[in-house]
């Protein structure tokens, strides 16, 4: 493994296997136990430097890094020297001065990670930075899609929604790729990238022409905002084109799931009764996003002497 | 004034000849001329041109001190090979006014490295609604020849319309920064597979192709000069051909940068290369090279952009466009033109100096190496290498995008009028 | 470094013998206990604690005609020298489905060398439950302890220098059962 995870292309095949195995075994490891917490990482300080709020990303590193015994600093942007206009740099030099092993960020700046990890000696975990990746939230979609189809070779996904502003597409699509399973982006096209076809995926803008081929279906949220600037004209015809509901959710086949990385809008790219249905993952998403994230904690932090 | 006897300059590459400079000027070309009480500068084979002339340069004063003043870019400008920069006009207050441009005028005066003309902006506060005082401008003591919103686009069409027409009363030209604004809302780098991957928000090649495109179009209507600032795509060298064709009065400059970094540069996500307009593709350099060696392309334009290291070390989103050139831009022309050999040095003098001065409308500069022209003048040796360390540069600011690179061509010397402001590689003062 | 190949310390036969030897003990010490067999737990150490758990078990019900439970315990997450030995796959912890409160836990490895890893299984163990008492069956005894702690079953003590490696090869992981003694470090 390489020392940071910035972007999903920072692992290879057997690395991207390795963290999804090791998020299995903490999990078994873990389960029907009182005491939830390994010593693991036992004098190791995890920072979460959260310049973004996302009260969920930030709790599941947060535990993730309790259960394995990491000392844990939260220094979130509000309220902090970064408020007053500290740059980025001198908040590296600030944490690499109290010695910190981790340093978990999420950024509103594409790169942010990349730049942090040029100035920090501890490992960099991406926890979402712009419109660039969100690799572990991409682990632990694949951690759900193997834990309900019980494979990822040849799994057809099919990512639905605002590709272009999406974090969490990029993650998925290079991800999946590498672990192999078969991606379709669909979209209207002003929500796909220029360049979205050297990407390793097929891109379409018909969903229900994908839909009874998808062994998966992962909604991304879109941004009401996003209609003022005319990516799309009405959130009505974009929901009536792109939305997932119950008539659409019966075209897939019988094992096919449902996922979305939340938050959720109910009722504009995912319906209600689909959000709830037997096929929504949308609450196991949350329980692998802290035993992925304990893989990958233990697996950048556990061995490094600094 | 000390008189100097250059021996053993190929004057455009030719062969080597003795040069003496008098009184500021070329007063004789021969073999084996000598001339008592005159210096000698020992030249053997070095490659004379005559003295650079950039039409577009930022030197940060008034109103960034810390990234640059007129007299260190100014040095960096003597430095890199140049006699005359186009000091460009968003500082802080911008030079939309006949006291500012003075003022510059008057600081390069003092500084006394290289001939400082200001370029005057083409709208008030550069703000694109209204006209700045351009005839003032023209009339002072800075005598403005070349309008410029740089930095910003004169988006408005019936704006720039006015302006073209209203600059042909003083033979001005307008230098346009073509970027249509509302196709860049937010863009980091150029719109292509690398934005899409790097998640950055994409500086689309049409934004600028569209304006050259409705801006030569408007100045074939009106009859009147344009000039295009650091042209960066294939699409918009093909626009300038075609105006060109037509016989319309436009010009263009390209960036030493332009002519050699691609987007994958960002890949790194280190600010400094990010510029305005954005790194482009390999077909991009290709054509920008093919365009400046068949002169569709009339000029290298540094864009000289100092900016101070908290403005750069930082997130890409939030640190400024813009990168050093005017050291290195020789070398780059060297690396990118001569050494392939798109352009021989009677080209890099045309590109570098004929052209740039005369679409500047300066007496004096890029004149031929000649008895009796004014002694504006640089030695360059082509063949050494070396590796370009920022904090050698003469620059105040350090953003270099060449850091750790090997580039060819050294600058021995330059005269300004005949007085040397570099000599053995060094500036003098 | 160069290693110099030695006659087994162990044959295939040897290990099938000092296997048999400790699954009487087991029985005989089980006997003493509250509940006899069934409250044994045999709780192997991966990567080869595993399969020598299930041999035991395998062995005892053989000779007793009880099956006892069998689990295994990862303590890759336990480990103090991680940072030493750099981070590695987790392998499984599986425990019976009455758990550990209140038996008898018997962890089986098959080296005894520093003692360090039987530490990290006792910490695992306290996470897991509150055992009745806890004791240790190991193929091998090499010495050179560096914490207090000693084996309730030993299937041979084998004086080693540092230098040494000692190998355990079981049918179920390398193909053929042997334990070597081989010079060099690792």
């Amino acid at each position: 493994m390489k020392r940071h995870l910035l972007e999903a292309a920072d692992l290879d095949r057997d690395d991207a296997t390795l963290v999804l195995d090791t998020a299995a075994q903490i999990e078994q490891a873990l389960a029907g136990r009182e005491v939830k917490k390994l010593p693991t990482l036992r004098g190791r300080t995890v920072v979460n430097l959260f310049y973004e709020d996302s009260t969920r990303t930030r709790i599941s590193f947060e535990l993730a890094a309790k259960r394995l015994s990491a000392d844990v600093i939260n220094f979130s942007a509000k309220g902090s020297s970064v408020s007053k206009g500290e740059s980025l740099k001198d908040t590296a030099l600030t944490l690499e001065a109290m010695g910190a092993d981790g340093v978990v960020v999420r950024h509103s700046a594409s790169g942010a990670p990349h730049r942090l990890a040029s100035w920090v000696k501890g490992s960099v975990v991406n926890a979402g930075d712009g419109t660039h990746e969100h690799p572990t939230q991409a682990l632990l979609d694949a951690y759900t899609i193997r834990h309900r189809l019980g494979r990822l070779e040849g799994v057809r996904v099919t990512i639905v929604g605002d590709v272009l502003h999406s974090r969490v597409a990029r993650s998925n699509v290079r991800l999946l790729h590498t672990l192999g399973a078969e991606v379709t982006l669909v979209a209207p096209p002003t929500l796909l990238p220029v360049g979205v076809g050297s990407w390793p995926a097929e891109v379409g803008y018909d969903l229900d022409a994908v839909l009874p081929k998808s062994d998966v279906v992962m909604m991304l949220r879109v941004q009401g905002e996003r209609m003022n600037a005319s990516f799309f004209p009405s959130a009505r015809e974009y929901s009536r084109r792109y939305g997932l509901d119950a008539r659409r959710m019966a075209a897939l086949p019988d094992d096919a799931i449902v996922m979305h990385p939340g938050p959720m809008n109910r009722g504009m790219e995912i319906a209600a009764e689909v959000a709830d249905s037997v096929r929504s993952t949308i609450v196991e998403q949350v329980a692998n996003g802290v035993s992925t994230r304990m893989a990958v904690l233990y697996l950048l932090l556990g061995g490094s002497p600094q | 004034m000390t008189n100097y006897l250059i021996k053993g300059a190929k004057p455009l590459g030719g062969d080597a000849v003795d040069i003496l400079v008098k009184d500021g000027r070329i007063a004789a070309i021969g073999d084996s001329l000598s001339a008592t009480g005159a210096e000698v500068v020992e030249a053997d084979g070095l490659i004379a041109l005559p003295g650079l002339v950039d039409l577009h340069t930022h030197l940060r004063e008034p109103g960034r001190e810390d990234a640059e003043t007129v007299e260190t870019g100014s040095r960096a400008a003597a430095l890199g090979g140049f006699t005359a920069v186009h000091a460009m006009a968003n500082t802080d207050p911008v030079a939309d006014t006949a006291g500012v441009v003075e003022q510059v005028w008057r600081l390069g005066q003092e500084a006394g490295l290289v001939d400082v003309v200001p370029v005057g902006a083409v709208t008030v506060g550069l703000a694109g609604e209204r006209l700045a005082e351009l005839g003032a401008m023209a009339d002072s003591a800075a005598r403005v020849r070349v309008f410029s919103d740089d930095g910003h686009c004169v988006s408005d069409p019936a704006l720039m319309r006015r302006a073209l027409e209203y600059v042909k009363a003083f033979d001005g030209v307008v230098a346009q920064h073509a970027e249509e604004p509302r196709l860049t809302v937010g863009a980091q780098m150029h719109e292509g597979d690398r934005s899409a991957r790097l998640g950055l928000t994409g500086w689309p090649a049409a934004a600028e192709e569209a304006i050259i495109a409705r801006d030569v179009l408007l100045a074939e209507h009106v009859g009147a000069r344009l000039h295009v600032c650091h042209v960066s795509t294939a699409g918009s060298v093909e626009i300038l051909r075609w105006a060109k064709s037509r016989g319309v009065q436009v010009t263009a400059e390209v960036t030493p940068h332009h002519l050699m970094l691609t987007d994958e540069c960002a890949e790194s996500y280190d600010p400094v290369f990010k510029v305005n307009p954005p790194l482009r593709t390999d077909v991009d350099v290709v054509a920008l090279r093919l365009g400046l060696a068949d002169g569709t392309i009339d000029a290298v334009g540094t864009d000289h952009a100092p900016h101070a290291v908290e403005d750069k070390e930082s997130e890409w989103a939030s640190a400024r466009p813009g990168m050093l050139g005017l050291e290195q831009a020789l070398s780059v022309v060297i690396e990118t033109m001569v050494e392939p050999g798109r352009l021989d040095w009677a080209g890099v003098a045309d590109r570098m100096s004929v052209r740039p001065a005369a679409i500047g409308r300066l007496d004096g500069h890029g004149r031929p190496i000649a008895p009796g022209e004014p002694a504006n003048l640089v030695l360059v040796d082509p063949t050494t290498r070396s590796t370009v360390d920022p904090a050698a540069l003469a620059s105040r600011s350090r953003n270099s995008p060449y850091a750790g690179r090997e580039l060819p061509g050294r600058v021995v010397a330059t005269f300004l009028r005949g007085t040397p402001t570099v000599l053995d590689g060094k500036a003098v003062k | 470094m160069a290693r110099t190949p030695q006659p087994a310390l162990l044959s295939a036969a040897d290990v099938a013998r000092v296997v048999d030897r400790i699954a009487h003990q087991l029985i005989e010490r089980a006997a003493t206990a509250a509940d006899g067999l069934p409250q044994l737990v045999l709780v192997g150490i991966p990567t080869r604690g595993a399969p020598l758990a299930r041999r035991l078990a395998a062995r005892i019900e053989a000779f007793s005609g009880v099956s006892v439970d069998v689990g295994t315990v990862d303590i890759t997450l336990y480990r103090d020298d991680l940072r030493l030995r750099g981070v590695r796959a987790l392998e499984s912890t599986v425990l019976p489905d009455g758990g550990i409160d209140d038996r008898l836990v018997v962890l089986v490895d098959d080296v005894l060398f520093s003692g360090r890893s039987v530490r990290a299984a006792l910490d695992a163990l306290r996470d897991l439950g509150r055992p009745q008492a806890v004791q240790l069956a190991v193929l091998v005894d090499r010495g050179h302890r560096e914490l207090p702690i000693r084996a309730d079953y030993v299937g041979k003590n084998v004086p080693t220098s540092r230098s040494q490696q000692v190998r355990v090869h079981l049918a179920e992981i390398d193909g053929t059962d042997e334990v070597l003694v081989e010079e060099g470090a690792r």
